[in-house]
């Protein structure tokens, strides 16, 4: 399988970067995307170029480090699958196909594919936590958590934290990301103490990141690779107003 | 120098564990309670840095934050979330005995160390077993979303090596939910304070002043600055080296880098030829593969392990006859079938397709068959188990395993070996502590299935929060500049490294190198491992490690992200620890647990022992030729046997 690739090229944080095509060729279709990545960055190392540089760990889905905009979608045409778990059997031989980093006001480019997404872990900072310090806890059988709270509060739990969702909103919006952990903890009879001013200061430190606001477009959850549900927003918004008519 | 391949000399044994006496259930009690501690004003004064923010070092920072030390930790990622632990799938292990079905601290701790072999330390693996209950419920707390049943309460489940239930899980995402309980606990601390996180920066060298370990030398990846920080004690949490074999289920860059450089300063490396493969991975696919994928073990609650009894039958699974088939593992080993532990099943599993029997290309894989789950629990509640694996699965190969058998293959998956440990996680540089799979300390020749999550999340939030302290009460130490002729020097040594990889300006790519080098210590380091064999290995590394310091290309420069740099570093340390593990694997003639010696079997193929030869920890320190330190085993409570699962 041959495939011409038009990837992002930028030197740093400053610099302007554009769009530079390379040609791959003696690729498998049981590739995953960022194997052909592999391929590439070898077939410039060896011609004495700068590989190109992108951000990745597990290349199993679950690390939330790999990502990147493949042919105008946050991690590429399939539903539900990061970048890394992407495999070629999706593409035709001959396809070109344009990789580009995440674009955000809150997410700078660092260099190539690399973007610096530490407003996650400031927004996570500012209350996405339980306070339970070590050593605190009851027995873990002390509070039942019914079934069906325990596996929604898994599902919003499953946010790999990719920056995807933020990608694709029209508005740089990282509501999603937030909600789901309001959702998560929100859900749990452990985080019922915290709730209320936890979802009003993540949601100061999601716009003090540079985020912007949500309009409804649901760009975000058409690209979660984890399927992360619009409906977390509703529940942010309903525990932000809970907040305010406690006057918290 | 040059030395004969595996050569290497005795030196003297390891007298003291710091392990408490008495009888083993007061141990650690007994320890927490007499240890020294640091009053809360002191701690503000103490400086603590934490390699790693994986389920080991983000518990660790978070506790000791909590504490109120003056923590620093750093990790390499763009984010501590993503540490490598993330990816675990299958479970958690503790001794909650919560199904009533005869479990307790006293069995966890007996399987652990049969599970182990024999090789661990009876005192440590007590601890462990007492302390996983106090786990769960910091977990819930925290608000881990654990499998629950519709009463409310938490689900078990069984793994490899138990005939108990005591596996807690959140669906095929355990790891990433313990983590993330860690992360958040680790982000509450960043918020008041007492943590400061440093992400995209790596460890590559460790700081010994007097004797005692007082800093690190990082690289900030982006920038590609290098600066020292310096502090009253150092915890590396770095985690395995599995890597060290290119394909592994790890992480891409999993690495041993900082154990390593703390091993060159001076710590003992344990048992670093203790590797564990794991039986159910998918197989290779072709020559770009980058890394291999796990299926977890808890799959071998339903799926049955099977190849076609004939050698060289291609046909279809589901052309083949119930009768024409070889339930291997069932029939080998009947009281535990396709739950034995993970040394064993990759045995067999490798034994099988030596036999000729293994189905798909290469005839390396065996049958992993749902078909009978199915039927008997209906496709809903396999999917409600085990949904994530199936489409992971099928993202990969695009089979779909709900209609034919997936296909499996041993792969490297974790490792036993680290740096070596006292009971208080101590290394043998004073300061330097070592937590999670980064140390040797408690699984032996074998770790079971979820035994890595319990051991790491024990290190960080109980025990070393715990023995800290009596370290740190001679605290704080002198205080340092980065001028002190020894910082000055590790830090040296780092730019010198750095430019010489980027000053080379070869023409193969580190990665070539690095599969090579994976290529070598598979075929003669991995599931079976013979006198000629490893010794071929050696003369091969040596030679590649030759080449790679003549012919590597590192793009780029040093003052930039530069991948290829970064991945340079971390070959040239595996080129060094792969060495040593084929000395070590050299060194040990027995079998025991993952270390097989094709010399020494039981007429059956099982891995056989020799007790009286090696019923010992062998702890390496680092020089030409290395030099051995044996820990010997004493074993008060547990009778050594040959492990026998049939
Ligand atoms: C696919 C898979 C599934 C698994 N499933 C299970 C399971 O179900 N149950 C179970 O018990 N175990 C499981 N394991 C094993 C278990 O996940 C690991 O042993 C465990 O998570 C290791 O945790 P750790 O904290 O020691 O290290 P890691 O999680 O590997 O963290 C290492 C940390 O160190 C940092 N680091 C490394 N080197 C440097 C450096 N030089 N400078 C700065 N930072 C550095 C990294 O950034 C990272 O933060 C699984 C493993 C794999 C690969
Ligand atoms: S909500 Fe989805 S897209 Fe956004 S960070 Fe989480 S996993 Fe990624
Ligand atoms: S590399 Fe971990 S999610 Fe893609």
């Amino acid at each position: 399988m041959k495939l011409t690739l038009r990837i992002w090229r930028q030197k740093d944080r400053d610099a302007r970067g554009r769009m530079v095509a390379y040609d791959v060729d003696g690729l498998s279709a049981d590739m995953s995307f960022l194997e052909v990545l592999d391929v590439l960055n070898e077939q410039l190392t060896t011609a004495g170029d700068e590989p190109v540089a992108f951000d990745h760990d597990c290349r199993e889905g679950i690390c939330g480090a790999c990502g990147m905009v493949i042919n105008g979608v946050a991690h590429g045409p399939q539903k539900l699958t990061t970048a890394c778990q992407l495999h070629m059997r999706h593409f035709k031989d001959g396809d070109t196909i344009d990789v580009e980093p995440w674009r955000a006001r809150a997410f700078p480019v660092v260099k190539d594919l690399v973007v610096d997404r530490s407003a996650f872990d400031r927004i996570i900072q500012a209350g996405g936590y339980i306070s339970a310090p070590t050593g605190s806890a009851p027995d873990a059988h002390a509070t039942p958590v019914p079934k069906v709270d325990a596996d929604a509060a898994f599902e919003a739990a499953a946010c790999i934290g990719c920056g995807a969702c933020v990608a694709a909103c029209p508005n740089g919006s990282a509501m999603l990301f937030t909600a789901a952990k309001v959702a998560h903890l929100g859900t749990l009879p452990q985080g019922q103490p915290e709730r209320p001013s936890r979802a009003t200061s993540m949601l100061a430190a999601h716009d003090e990141a540079g985020f912007g606001g949500c309009t409804n477009t649901g760009e975000c959850t058409a690209v979660c690779p984890k399927g992360i549900p619009l409906t977390v927003i509703g529940s942010l918004n309903h525990d932000v107003l809970g907040a305010a008519v406690r006057g918290r | 120098m040059t030395t004969n391949p595996g050569e290497f000399v005795l030196g003297e044994p390891i007298a003291d564990t710091a392990a408490p006496d008495g009888p083993l259930a007061e141990r650690w009690t007994r320890r927490r309670s007499t240890g020294r501690l640091v009053n809360p004003a002191n701690r503000r004064r103490l400086d603590v840095i934490v390699v790693g923010s994986g389920l080991a070092g983000g518990s660790a920072a978070a506790t000791l934050g909590e504490l109120g030390y003056r923590v620093r930790c750093y990790c390499y990622q763009d984010s501590p979330r993503r540490a490598h632990s993330i990816a675990a799938q299958g479970g958690i292990n503790a001794a909650k005995n919560y199904r009533n079905d005869g479990d307790s601290v006293e069995r966890l701790f007996h399987d652990t160390i049969k599970g182990g072999d024999f090789r661990s330390r009876e005192s440590n693996v007590y601890r462990l077993a007492e302390v996983s209950v106090e786990i769960i419920d910091q977990c819930v707390a925290q608000g881990v979303p654990f499998a629950r049943e519709y009463g409310g309460l938490l689900d078990t489940r069984s793994f490899g090596g138990a005939q108990v239930s005591r596996t807690f899980y959140a669906r095929g995402q355990t790891g990433q939910q313990l983590l993330l309980g860690a992360y958040q606990a680790l982000e509450r601390q960043v918020n008041a304070g007492t943590v400061t996180m440093h992400t995209r920066h790596e460890m590559l060298d460790l700081i010994v002043v007097d004797g005692r370990a007082r800093g690190i030398v990082v690289r900030d990846l982006e920038t590609g600055a290098v600066t020292v920080d310096l502090a009253d004690a150092v915890v590396l949490a770095s985690g395995g080296y599995g890597n060290v074999f290119h394909l592994s289920t790890n992480a891409k860059g999993c690495n041993v880098t900082a154990s390593w450089r703390a091993h060159r300063r001076g710590a003992l490396f344990a048992n670093p030829a203790f590797t564990q493969i794991h039986p159910t991975c998918i197989p290779v696919s072709g020559d770009h593969q980058s890394k291999l994928t796990l299926m977890s073990e808890s799959l071998r609650n339903d799926g049955r392990v099977w190849v076609p009894a004939e050698a060289g039958d291609t046909r279809a699974p589901g052309d083949i006859p119930e009768d024409e088939r070889d339930y291997f593992l069932e029939r080998r080993y009947p009281a535990y079938g396709n739950l034995v532990p993970r040394d064993i099943a990759s045995r067999a599993t490798k034994a099988v397709c030596d036999d000729g029997r293994g189905v798909g290309p290469g005839g390396r894989g065996v049958y992993l068959d749902f078909a009978d789950a199915l039927e008997r629990l209906g496709r809903a509640t396999v999917e409600a188990r085990y949904g994530n694996l199936f489409e992971m699965y099928e993202r990969i190969t695009g089979d779909d395993p709900y209609q034919t058998p997936m296909r499996i293959y041993p792969a490297v998956h974790y490792t036993m070996g680290g740096l070596w440990v006292d009971y208080d996680l101590r290394s043998t540089i004073p300061g330097l502590f070592v937590i999670g799979e980064a140390n040797f300390s408690d699984h032996g020749a074998n770790r079971l299935g979820a035994s890595a999550l319990m051991q790491g999340l024990a290190d960080g939030y109980f025990v070393l929060p715990n023995t800290i302290g009596a370290y740190l009460a001679d605290g704080p130490f002198p205080k340092l500049t980065p001028k002190h002729p020894d910082v000055v020097e590790a830090r040296t040594a780092v730019t010198d490294q750095v430019r010489r990889l980027l000053t080379i300006d070869g023409d193969r790519s580190v990665d070539s190198f690095h599969r090579e080098l994976g290529r070598i210590m598979w075929e003669y380091c991995g599931m079976e491992r013979t006198d000629a064999g490893l010794r071929k290995a050696i003369e091969l590394i040596r030679s590649l490690r030759e080449e790679f310091w003549a012919r590597v290309k590192v793009p780029g420069t040093g003052a930039e992200l530069n991948q290829s740099l970064e991945r340079a570093g971390r070959v040239a340390d595996f080129f060094e620890l792969a060495e040593l593990m084929c000395v070590d694997a050299l060194h040990r003639t027995e079998s025991c647990g993952g270390h097989f010696r094709a010399e020494s079997q039981t007429p059956d193929g099982e891995a056989l022992r020799d007790d009286e030869h090696f019923s010992y920890v062998a702890a390496w320190e680092h020089a030409t030729p290395p030099v051995l330190h044996k820990e010997e085993l004493a074993f008060e409570y547990e009778t050594p046997s040959q492990r026998s699962y049939s």
